[in-house]
Protein backbone atom coordinates (compact mmCIF):
# COMPACT_ATOMS: atom_id res chain seq x y z
CA UNK A 1 0.00 0.00 0.00
CA UNK A 2 2.70 2.29 1.01
CA UNK A 3 4.59 1.13 -2.11
CA UNK A 4 2.18 2.62 -4.37
CA UNK A 5 1.60 5.74 -2.54
CA UNK A 6 5.40 6.48 -3.28
CA UNK A 7 5.05 5.74 -6.41
CA UNK A 8 2.12 7.50 -7.40
CA UNK A 9 3.52 11.13 -6.79
CA UNK A 10 5.84 11.86 -9.78
CA UNK A 11 7.39 15.13 -9.72
CA UNK A 12 9.73 16.07 -12.38
CA UNK A 13 12.11 18.90 -12.32
CA UNK A 14 10.81 21.88 -12.53
CA UNK A 15 14.35 23.82 -13.31
CA UNK A 16 14.15 26.42 -10.92
CA UNK A 17 17.18 27.03 -9.24
CA UNK A 18 16.97 25.82 -5.50
CA UNK A 19 20.73 25.87 -4.66
CA UNK A 20 23.34 28.42 -5.90
CA UNK A 21 26.88 28.29 -5.16
CA UNK A 22 29.06 31.37 -6.22
CA UNK A 23 32.85 31.36 -5.62
CA UNK A 24 32.60 29.42 -2.37
CA UNK A 25 36.00 29.14 -0.41
CA UNK A 26 36.12 27.95 2.42
CA UNK A 27 38.99 26.91 4.86
CA UNK A 28 40.05 24.45 7.76
CA UNK A 29 42.02 26.32 10.56
CA UNK A 30 44.29 28.03 8.58
CA UNK A 31 44.50 25.59 5.31
CA UNK A 32 42.46 26.90 2.48
CA UNK A 33 40.39 23.84 0.94
CA UNK A 34 37.99 25.34 -1.18
CA UNK A 35 39.47 28.14 -4.02
CA UNK A 36 35.75 29.45 -5.94
CA UNK A 37 33.48 26.25 -5.93
CA UNK A 38 30.61 27.59 -8.39
CA UNK A 39 27.69 25.04 -9.70
CA UNK A 40 23.72 25.06 -8.85
CA UNK A 41 20.98 22.34 -8.55
CA UNK A 42 17.69 22.50 -9.83
CA UNK A 43 14.35 21.33 -7.83
CA UNK A 44 13.81 17.75 -8.09
CA UNK A 45 17.39 16.80 -9.52
CA UNK A 46 20.04 14.57 -8.17
CA UNK A 47 23.19 16.38 -9.06
CA UNK A 48 26.65 14.47 -7.95
CA UNK A 49 29.86 15.63 -7.37
CA UNK A 50 32.60 13.74 -8.43
CA UNK A 51 36.16 13.96 -7.79
CA UNK A 52 39.18 12.18 -6.23
CA UNK A 53 39.88 12.01 -2.69
CA UNK A 54 40.63 15.31 -0.85
CA UNK A 55 39.40 17.74 -4.04
CA UNK A 56 37.47 19.33 -1.53
CA UNK A 57 33.57 17.89 -2.04
CA UNK A 58 33.08 16.60 1.72
CA UNK A 59 33.80 20.07 2.63
CA UNK A 60 31.72 21.81 -0.33
CA UNK A 61 29.27 19.79 1.60
CA UNK A 62 29.97 20.79 4.79
CA UNK A 63 30.40 24.35 4.07
CA UNK A 64 26.27 24.53 2.65
CA UNK A 65 25.24 22.92 5.79
CA UNK A 66 27.25 25.60 7.87
CA UNK A 67 29.55 23.14 9.84
CA UNK A 68 32.63 24.84 7.99
CA UNK A 69 32.96 28.10 9.90
CA UNK A 70 35.37 29.94 7.97
CA UNK A 71 33.45 30.28 4.48
CA UNK A 72 33.28 33.08 2.19
CA UNK A 73 31.51 33.68 -1.36
CA UNK A 74 27.94 33.05 -2.03
CA UNK A 75 25.92 29.96 -1.03
CA UNK A 76 21.85 30.54 -2.25
CA UNK A 77 18.99 28.51 -0.92
CA UNK A 78 15.03 29.19 -2.52
CA UNK A 79 16.77 32.86 -3.17
CA UNK A 80 18.10 33.22 0.44
CA UNK A 81 21.89 34.17 1.46
CA UNK A 82 22.80 31.74 3.89
CA UNK A 83 26.88 32.02 4.07
CA UNK A 84 26.84 33.91 7.25
CA UNK A 85 23.94 31.39 8.91
CA UNK A 86 24.95 28.67 11.31
CA UNK A 87 23.78 25.27 11.06
CA UNK A 88 21.05 25.00 12.92
CA UNK A 89 19.57 28.20 11.14
CA UNK A 90 20.71 26.03 7.40
CA UNK A 91 19.03 22.71 8.94
CA UNK A 92 15.73 24.97 9.49
CA UNK A 93 15.31 26.16 6.16
CA UNK A 94 15.15 22.58 4.75
CA UNK A 95 18.50 21.09 3.84
CA UNK A 96 19.25 17.74 5.70
CA UNK A 97 22.85 16.41 5.77
CA UNK A 98 23.92 12.95 6.17
CA UNK A 99 27.70 12.76 6.26
CA UNK A 100 30.29 10.36 5.40
CA UNK A 101 30.73 8.71 8.49
CA UNK A 102 27.26 8.35 8.92
CA UNK A 103 26.84 10.15 12.45
CA UNK A 104 25.17 7.36 14.08
CA UNK A 105 25.14 7.92 17.79
CA UNK A 106 25.89 5.00 20.17
CA UNK A 107 24.27 6.42 23.08
CA UNK A 108 20.83 5.78 21.37
CA UNK A 109 19.23 3.08 20.18
CA UNK A 110 17.60 3.00 16.65
CA UNK A 111 14.94 4.51 17.55
CA UNK A 112 15.85 7.66 19.17
CA UNK A 113 18.71 7.78 16.23
CA UNK A 114 15.65 7.91 14.08
CA UNK A 115 13.66 10.34 15.77
CA UNK A 116 16.24 12.43 16.68
CA UNK A 117 16.34 15.49 13.68
CA UNK A 118 13.48 17.69 14.82
CA UNK A 119 11.08 18.25 12.05
CA UNK A 120 11.73 21.26 10.28
CA UNK A 121 8.75 21.59 8.03
CA UNK A 122 5.41 19.76 7.50
CA UNK A 123 5.87 17.55 4.36
CA UNK A 124 8.29 14.62 5.77
CA UNK A 125 7.70 11.24 5.26
CA UNK A 126 5.79 9.37 8.24
CA UNK A 127 7.50 6.29 9.88
CA UNK A 128 5.56 3.31 7.96
CA UNK A 129 6.75 5.16 4.51
CA UNK A 130 10.39 5.02 5.89
CA UNK A 131 9.81 1.49 7.11
CA UNK A 132 8.65 0.30 3.64
CA UNK A 133 11.89 1.87 2.05
CA UNK A 134 14.05 0.19 5.13
CA UNK A 135 11.96 -2.67 6.24
CA UNK A 136 15.72 -3.81 8.49
CA UNK A 137 15.32 -0.58 10.36
CA UNK A 138 12.05 -1.43 11.96
CA UNK A 139 12.88 -5.05 13.20
CA UNK A 140 16.22 -3.41 15.67
CA UNK A 141 14.74 -0.20 16.38
CA UNK A 142 15.61 -1.40 20.40
CA UNK A 143 19.10 -1.68 19.34
CA UNK A 144 21.96 0.53 20.21
CA UNK A 145 22.45 2.59 16.88
CA UNK A 146 25.95 1.80 16.60
CA UNK A 147 24.93 -2.28 17.12
CA UNK A 148 23.89 -2.06 13.50
CA UNK A 149 25.73 -3.65 10.47
CA UNK A 150 27.31 -0.91 8.00
CA UNK A 151 24.52 -0.94 6.19
CA UNK A 152 22.38 -0.54 7.95
CA UNK A 153 23.63 2.09 9.61
CA UNK A 154 23.98 4.13 6.62
CA UNK A 155 20.16 3.23 6.02
CA UNK A 156 19.00 4.94 9.46
CA UNK A 157 21.75 8.17 8.52
CA UNK A 158 19.48 8.75 5.44
CA UNK A 159 16.27 7.09 7.07
CA UNK A 160 16.69 9.94 10.01
CA UNK A 161 16.54 12.88 7.76
CA UNK A 162 13.25 11.70 5.49
CA UNK A 163 11.08 12.79 8.36
CA UNK A 164 11.83 16.15 8.94
CA UNK A 165 10.02 18.16 6.12
CA UNK A 166 13.39 18.82 4.42
CA UNK A 167 13.10 18.39 0.81
CA UNK A 168 16.84 19.12 -0.42
CA UNK A 169 19.17 16.54 0.49
CA UNK A 170 22.95 16.10 0.76
CA UNK A 171 24.30 12.68 0.87
CA UNK A 172 27.99 12.30 1.38
CA UNK A 173 29.50 8.86 -0.11
CA UNK A 174 26.39 6.64 1.17
CA UNK A 175 27.68 3.75 -1.21
CA UNK A 176 31.12 3.31 0.84
CA UNK A 177 32.47 0.65 2.13
CA UNK A 178 28.92 -1.30 1.61
CA UNK A 179 28.03 -4.36 -0.48
CA UNK A 180 26.84 -4.50 -4.02
CA UNK A 181 23.21 -5.47 -2.66
CA UNK A 182 22.68 -3.02 -0.19
CA UNK A 183 24.23 -0.01 -2.71
CA UNK A 184 21.76 -1.40 -4.95
CA UNK A 185 19.25 -0.28 -2.53
CA UNK A 186 20.04 2.85 -1.57
CA UNK A 187 20.09 3.24 -5.63
CA UNK A 188 16.06 2.13 -5.39
CA UNK A 189 15.88 5.24 -2.67
CA UNK A 190 17.57 7.48 -4.02
CA UNK A 191 15.45 7.06 -7.05
CA UNK A 192 12.08 6.68 -5.43
CA UNK A 193 12.75 9.93 -3.55
CA UNK A 194 13.91 11.86 -6.46
CA UNK A 195 10.50 10.51 -7.64
CA UNK A 196 8.66 12.10 -4.96
CA UNK A 197 9.96 15.66 -5.79
CA UNK A 198 13.28 15.67 -3.37
CA UNK A 199 16.25 17.34 -4.65
CA UNK A 200 19.34 15.16 -3.57
CA UNK A 201 23.13 16.56 -3.65
CA UNK A 202 25.46 13.54 -3.74
CA UNK A 203 29.13 13.08 -3.36
CA UNK A 204 29.95 9.93 -4.62
CA UNK A 205 33.90 8.11 -5.42
CA UNK A 206 31.85 5.08 -6.94
CA UNK A 207 30.97 6.67 -10.42
CA UNK A 208 29.44 3.67 -11.45
CA UNK A 209 27.05 3.89 -8.80
CA UNK A 210 26.31 7.69 -9.28
CA UNK A 211 25.60 7.16 -12.93
CA UNK A 212 22.44 5.12 -12.05
CA UNK A 213 20.64 7.97 -10.35
CA UNK A 214 22.26 10.91 -11.18
CA UNK A 215 20.76 13.48 -13.57
CA UNK A 216 24.11 15.92 -13.95
CA UNK A 217 27.77 16.05 -12.80
CA UNK A 218 30.08 18.40 -11.89
CA UNK A 219 33.76 17.64 -11.63
CA UNK A 220 35.83 18.86 -8.43
CA UNK A 221 39.74 19.45 -8.26
CA UNK A 222 42.03 21.10 -6.22
CA UNK A 223 38.92 23.44 -4.09
CA UNK A 224 37.64 24.12 -7.81
CA UNK A 225 34.80 22.61 -9.92
CA UNK A 226 36.64 22.07 -13.73
CA UNK A 227 33.51 20.45 -15.59
CA UNK A 228 30.19 20.10 -15.82
CA UNK A 229 27.58 17.56 -17.90
CA UNK A 230 24.48 16.05 -18.22
CA UNK A 231 23.74 12.06 -17.57
CA UNK A 232 22.49 12.19 -21.35
CA UNK A 233 26.20 13.52 -22.31
CA UNK A 234 28.21 11.10 -20.08
CA UNK A 235 29.25 8.88 -23.25
CA UNK A 236 30.74 11.71 -24.85
CA UNK A 237 32.87 12.54 -22.10
CA UNK A 238 33.69 9.14 -20.60
CA UNK A 239 37.58 10.06 -21.93
CA UNK A 240 37.73 13.29 -19.88
CA UNK A 241 36.29 11.41 -17.11
CA UNK A 242 38.94 8.67 -16.78
CA UNK A 243 41.41 11.58 -16.96
CA UNK A 244 39.79 13.55 -14.30
CA UNK A 245 39.69 10.66 -11.69
CA UNK A 246 42.26 8.67 -12.46
CA UNK A 247 40.24 5.63 -13.13
CA UNK B 1 23.44 -0.77 67.49
CA UNK B 2 21.27 2.01 67.66
CA UNK B 3 24.81 3.84 66.77
CA UNK B 4 25.47 1.94 63.86
CA UNK B 5 21.87 3.32 62.55
CA UNK B 6 22.59 6.38 63.26
CA UNK B 7 25.87 6.53 61.42
CA UNK B 8 24.37 4.57 58.67
CA UNK B 9 21.35 7.68 58.51
CA UNK B 10 24.51 10.22 58.45
CA UNK B 11 25.99 8.82 55.34
CA UNK B 12 22.63 8.19 53.62
CA UNK B 13 22.52 12.18 54.10
CA UNK B 14 25.62 12.97 53.00
CA UNK B 15 25.64 10.25 50.37
CA UNK B 16 22.18 12.46 48.94
CA UNK B 17 24.80 15.73 48.78
CA UNK B 18 27.58 13.42 47.03
CA UNK B 19 24.73 11.67 44.43
CA UNK B 20 23.17 15.16 43.91
CA UNK B 21 26.57 16.99 43.08
CA UNK B 22 28.19 14.78 41.14
CA UNK B 23 25.32 13.63 38.78
CA UNK B 24 25.20 18.03 38.03
CA UNK B 25 29.15 17.55 37.31
CA UNK B 26 28.54 14.69 35.25
CA UNK B 27 26.03 16.36 33.09
CA UNK B 28 27.99 19.54 32.93
CA UNK B 29 31.00 17.60 32.08
CA UNK B 30 29.28 15.82 29.43
CA UNK B 31 28.38 18.28 27.35
CA UNK B 32 30.77 21.01 28.17
CA UNK B 33 33.56 19.18 29.08
CA UNK B 34 34.30 21.41 31.63
CA UNK B 35 34.88 20.22 35.19
CA UNK B 36 33.37 22.44 37.30
CA UNK B 37 35.24 23.75 40.41
CA UNK B 38 33.07 26.10 40.61
CA UNK B 39 30.27 23.63 42.14
CA UNK B 40 31.12 23.66 45.61
CA UNK B 41 30.50 27.81 45.78
CA UNK B 42 27.23 27.43 43.69
CA UNK B 43 26.04 24.88 46.36
CA UNK B 44 26.96 27.22 48.92
CA UNK B 45 24.98 30.51 46.62
CA UNK B 46 21.58 27.62 46.96
CA UNK B 47 22.18 27.96 50.97
CA UNK B 48 22.68 31.36 51.28
CA UNK B 49 19.84 32.13 48.78
CA UNK B 50 17.21 30.07 51.48
CA UNK B 51 18.96 32.08 54.12
CA UNK B 52 18.23 36.17 52.24
CA UNK B 53 14.91 34.53 51.16
CA UNK B 54 13.91 33.69 54.78
CA UNK B 55 15.38 36.88 56.59
CA UNK B 56 15.01 39.44 53.75
CA UNK B 57 11.78 38.26 52.18
CA UNK B 58 9.45 36.02 54.54
CA UNK B 59 10.04 33.52 52.05
CA UNK B 60 10.35 30.13 53.08
CA UNK B 61 11.63 26.65 53.05
CA UNK B 62 9.40 25.31 50.30
CA UNK B 63 9.49 28.10 48.07
CA UNK B 64 13.37 28.75 48.45
CA UNK B 65 13.09 24.77 46.66
CA UNK B 66 12.12 26.05 44.19
CA UNK B 67 13.43 29.58 44.26
CA UNK B 68 16.96 28.98 45.02
CA UNK B 69 18.10 26.64 42.27
CA UNK B 70 16.66 29.03 39.81
CA UNK B 71 18.65 32.08 41.03
CA UNK B 72 21.73 30.30 41.33
CA UNK B 73 20.86 28.79 37.80
CA UNK B 74 20.64 32.27 36.50
CA UNK B 75 23.93 33.00 38.11
CA UNK B 76 25.52 30.07 36.07
CA UNK B 77 23.61 30.77 32.48
CA UNK B 78 25.24 34.03 33.07
CA UNK B 79 28.64 32.29 33.65
CA UNK B 80 28.55 29.98 30.85
CA UNK B 81 27.79 32.78 28.07
CA UNK B 82 29.64 35.22 29.55
CA UNK B 83 32.75 33.20 30.16
CA UNK B 84 32.99 29.14 30.25
CA UNK B 85 31.70 29.39 26.56
CA UNK B 86 34.94 30.79 25.10
CA UNK B 87 36.74 27.90 26.62
CA UNK B 88 34.75 25.02 24.18
CA UNK B 89 37.54 23.08 22.11
CA UNK B 90 40.61 24.16 24.41
CA UNK B 91 42.11 21.44 27.18
CA UNK B 92 40.19 20.37 30.26
CA UNK B 93 42.77 22.82 32.26
CA UNK B 94 41.49 25.69 30.83
CA UNK B 95 38.28 24.87 32.47
CA UNK B 96 39.25 23.36 35.68
CA UNK B 97 41.33 26.90 36.44
CA UNK B 98 38.65 29.25 35.58
CA UNK B 99 35.80 27.66 37.06
CA UNK B 100 38.83 26.95 40.64
CA UNK B 101 38.96 31.00 39.87
CA UNK B 102 35.12 31.58 39.85
CA UNK B 103 35.11 29.65 42.99
CA UNK B 104 38.03 31.55 45.17
CA UNK B 105 35.79 34.72 44.05
CA UNK B 106 32.73 34.14 44.87
CA UNK B 107 33.54 32.42 48.24
CA UNK B 108 35.83 35.39 49.15
CA UNK B 109 33.02 37.46 48.69
CA UNK B 110 30.45 35.62 50.84
CA UNK B 111 33.49 34.97 53.17
CA UNK B 112 33.97 39.30 53.76
CA UNK B 113 30.25 39.95 54.40
CA UNK B 114 29.16 36.68 56.43
CA UNK B 115 32.74 35.79 57.99
CA UNK B 116 33.26 31.73 58.17
CA UNK B 117 31.14 30.78 60.96
CA UNK B 118 27.86 29.59 59.98
CA UNK B 119 24.56 31.37 60.20
CA UNK B 120 21.45 29.24 61.58
CA UNK B 121 18.43 28.41 59.12
CA UNK B 122 15.90 26.45 61.06
CA UNK B 123 13.63 23.49 60.14
CA UNK B 124 10.82 24.31 58.71
CA UNK B 125 7.78 23.29 61.23
CA UNK B 126 6.04 20.48 58.98
CA UNK B 127 9.25 18.61 58.59
CA UNK B 128 10.39 18.95 62.52
CA UNK B 129 10.27 16.01 64.62
CA UNK B 130 10.93 12.80 64.35
CA UNK B 131 9.76 9.37 63.97
CA UNK B 132 10.69 6.13 66.40
CA UNK B 133 11.78 2.83 63.68
CA UNK B 134 11.77 0.83 66.53
CA UNK B 135 14.77 0.10 65.92
CA UNK B 136 16.42 3.59 65.95
CA UNK B 137 14.84 7.29 65.97
CA UNK B 138 14.67 9.36 62.62
CA UNK B 139 14.57 12.63 62.79
CA UNK B 140 11.93 13.42 59.68
CA UNK B 141 13.69 16.28 58.32
CA UNK B 142 16.87 13.75 57.69
CA UNK B 143 14.59 11.00 56.54
CA UNK B 144 12.98 14.39 53.90
CA UNK B 145 16.43 15.21 52.78
CA UNK B 146 17.18 11.39 51.39
CA UNK B 147 13.80 10.49 49.71
CA UNK B 148 13.45 13.71 47.74
CA UNK B 149 17.65 13.79 46.84
CA UNK B 150 16.81 9.96 45.32
CA UNK B 151 13.07 11.37 43.52
CA UNK B 152 15.44 14.44 42.15
CA UNK B 153 17.99 12.19 40.99
CA UNK B 154 15.84 9.73 39.66
CA UNK B 155 13.85 12.36 38.22
CA UNK B 156 16.88 13.81 36.39
CA UNK B 157 17.74 10.33 35.20
CA UNK B 158 14.58 10.12 33.78
CA UNK B 159 14.77 13.25 31.92
CA UNK B 160 18.41 12.15 30.23
CA UNK B 161 18.17 8.31 29.38
CA UNK B 162 13.77 8.37 28.38
CA UNK B 163 13.07 11.65 26.84
CA UNK B 164 13.68 13.24 23.28
CA UNK B 165 15.53 16.52 25.32
CA UNK B 166 17.56 14.06 26.85
CA UNK B 167 18.26 12.27 23.60
CA UNK B 168 19.09 15.90 22.06
CA UNK B 169 21.47 16.07 25.09
CA UNK B 170 22.92 12.54 25.01
CA UNK B 171 23.42 13.09 21.22
CA UNK B 172 24.82 16.37 21.74
CA UNK B 173 27.96 15.08 24.43
CA UNK B 174 28.60 13.19 21.53
CA UNK B 175 28.70 15.35 18.35
CA UNK B 176 27.63 18.80 18.75
CA UNK B 177 28.71 19.52 15.54
CA UNK B 178 26.03 16.96 13.86
CA UNK B 179 23.10 17.64 16.06
CA UNK B 180 23.53 21.34 15.02
CA UNK B 181 23.28 19.93 11.79
CA UNK B 182 20.28 18.90 12.03
CA UNK B 183 18.24 22.11 13.63
CA UNK B 184 18.87 22.40 17.24
CA UNK B 185 20.41 25.40 18.45
CA UNK B 186 23.22 23.50 20.66
CA UNK B 187 24.96 26.66 22.26
CA UNK B 188 21.43 27.44 23.92
CA UNK B 189 20.87 23.43 24.88
CA UNK B 190 24.72 23.61 26.75
CA UNK B 191 23.87 26.77 28.63
CA UNK B 192 20.50 25.48 29.87
CA UNK B 193 22.53 21.96 30.43
CA UNK B 194 25.16 24.29 32.64
CA UNK B 195 21.94 25.90 34.27
CA UNK B 196 19.99 22.38 35.19
CA UNK B 197 23.83 21.09 36.44
CA UNK B 198 24.39 24.14 38.91
CA UNK B 199 20.94 24.48 39.88
CA UNK B 200 21.06 20.94 41.20
CA UNK B 201 23.88 21.80 43.14
CA UNK B 202 22.02 24.77 44.64
CA UNK B 203 19.08 22.72 45.79
CA UNK B 204 21.50 20.36 47.29
CA UNK B 205 21.94 23.71 49.43
CA UNK B 206 18.80 24.45 50.11
CA UNK B 207 18.52 20.68 51.34
CA UNK B 208 21.70 21.56 53.47
CA UNK B 209 20.93 24.46 54.92
CA UNK B 210 19.02 23.24 57.70
CA UNK B 211 21.76 20.15 58.69
CA UNK B 212 24.88 21.86 58.50
CA UNK B 213 24.23 25.71 58.88
CA UNK B 214 24.61 28.21 56.20
CA UNK B 215 28.93 28.69 55.69
CA UNK B 216 30.63 30.43 52.71
CA UNK B 217 33.13 27.41 52.59
CA UNK B 218 30.75 25.02 52.96
CA UNK B 219 31.24 24.07 49.07
CA UNK B 220 34.32 24.17 49.62
CA UNK B 221 34.96 21.33 52.23
CA UNK B 222 32.63 18.79 50.03
CA UNK B 223 33.40 19.71 46.73
CA UNK B 224 36.97 17.69 47.21
CA UNK B 225 34.81 14.51 48.08
CA UNK B 226 32.28 15.22 45.55
CA UNK B 227 35.73 14.99 43.25
CA UNK B 228 36.69 11.72 44.89
CA UNK B 229 33.06 10.33 44.32
CA UNK B 230 32.99 11.37 40.49
CA UNK B 231 36.15 10.10 40.00
CA UNK B 232 35.32 6.88 41.57
CA UNK B 233 32.03 6.64 39.41
CA UNK B 234 33.59 7.89 36.41
CA UNK B 235 32.52 10.86 34.63
CA UNK B 236 30.34 9.35 31.87
CA UNK B 237 27.83 7.79 33.22
CA UNK B 238 24.80 9.44 34.99
CA UNK B 239 23.00 6.66 36.89
CA UNK B 240 26.62 5.46 37.78
CA UNK B 241 27.18 9.24 40.04
CA UNK B 242 23.41 8.29 41.85
CA UNK B 243 25.05 4.95 42.67
CA UNK B 244 28.41 5.97 43.49
CA UNK B 245 27.20 9.02 45.22
CA UNK B 246 24.89 6.99 47.99
CA UNK B 247 27.07 3.75 48.19
CA UNK B 248 30.33 6.00 49.00
CA UNK B 249 27.85 7.94 51.67
CA UNK B 250 27.04 4.58 53.31
CA UNK B 251 30.51 3.32 53.17
CA UNK B 252 31.76 6.67 54.78
CA UNK B 253 29.03 6.12 57.86
CA UNK B 254 30.07 2.60 58.20
CA UNK B 255 33.45 3.56 58.31
CA UNK B 256 32.60 5.97 61.07
CA UNK B 257 31.19 3.29 63.42
CA UNK B 258 33.81 0.20 62.79
CA UNK B 259 36.94 2.53 62.34
CA UNK B 260 36.62 6.50 63.28
CA UNK B 261 40.25 7.29 62.38
CA UNK B 262 39.79 6.17 58.83
CA UNK B 263 36.22 8.03 57.90
CA UNK B 264 37.69 11.08 56.87
CA UNK B 265 40.28 9.18 54.04
CA UNK B 266 37.79 6.35 53.18
CA UNK B 267 36.88 8.11 50.13
CA UNK B 268 40.07 8.92 49.13
CA UNK B 269 41.82 5.52 49.53
CA UNK B 270 38.71 4.03 47.94
CA UNK B 271 39.71 6.87 44.77
CA UNK B 272 43.14 5.44 45.22
CA UNK B 273 42.25 1.82 44.52
CA UNK B 274 40.29 2.88 41.85
CA UNK B 275 42.37 4.86 39.77
CA UNK B 276 45.32 1.83 39.65
CA UNK B 277 42.86 -0.65 39.06
CA UNK B 278 40.06 1.23 36.41
CA UNK B 279 41.37 4.78 35.75
CA UNK B 280 38.48 5.77 33.88
CA UNK B 281 35.89 4.76 37.15
CA UNK B 282 33.65 1.84 37.99
CA UNK B 283 31.23 3.14 35.37
CA UNK B 284 32.68 5.97 33.12
CA UNK B 285 33.73 5.54 29.66
CA UNK B 286 37.28 6.82 28.28
CA UNK B 287 37.52 9.74 27.91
Amino acid sequence: MAEAQLAEKPVAATGAEVLTVKDLQAWYGESHILHGINFNVKAGEVVTLLGRNGAGKTTTLKSIMGVINKRAGSIRFDNKEIIRATSDKIARMGIAFCPEERGIFSSLDVKENLLLPPVVRPGGLPLDQIFTLFPNLKERLTSQGTKLSGGEQQMLAIARILRTGARFLMLDEPTEGLAPVIIQQIGHTIARLKSQGFTILLVEQNFRFASTVADRYYIVEHGKVIDGFANSELSANMDKLHTYLGV
Amino acid sequence: MQALYAQLLVGLINGSFYALLSLGLAVIFGMLNIINFAHGALYMMGAFVAYFLLNLGGINYWWALLIAPIVVGVFGMILERTMLQWLAGLDHLYGLLLTFGIALIVQGVFQNYFGSSGLPYSIPDQLKGGVNLGFMFLPVYRGWVVIFSLVVCLATWFLIEKTQLGAYLRAATENPTLVRAFGINVPRMITLTYGLGVGLAALAGVLSAPINQVRPLMGADLIIVVFAVVVIGGMGSIMGSIITGFALGVIEGLTKYFYPEASNTVVFVLMVVVLLVKPTGLTGRAA
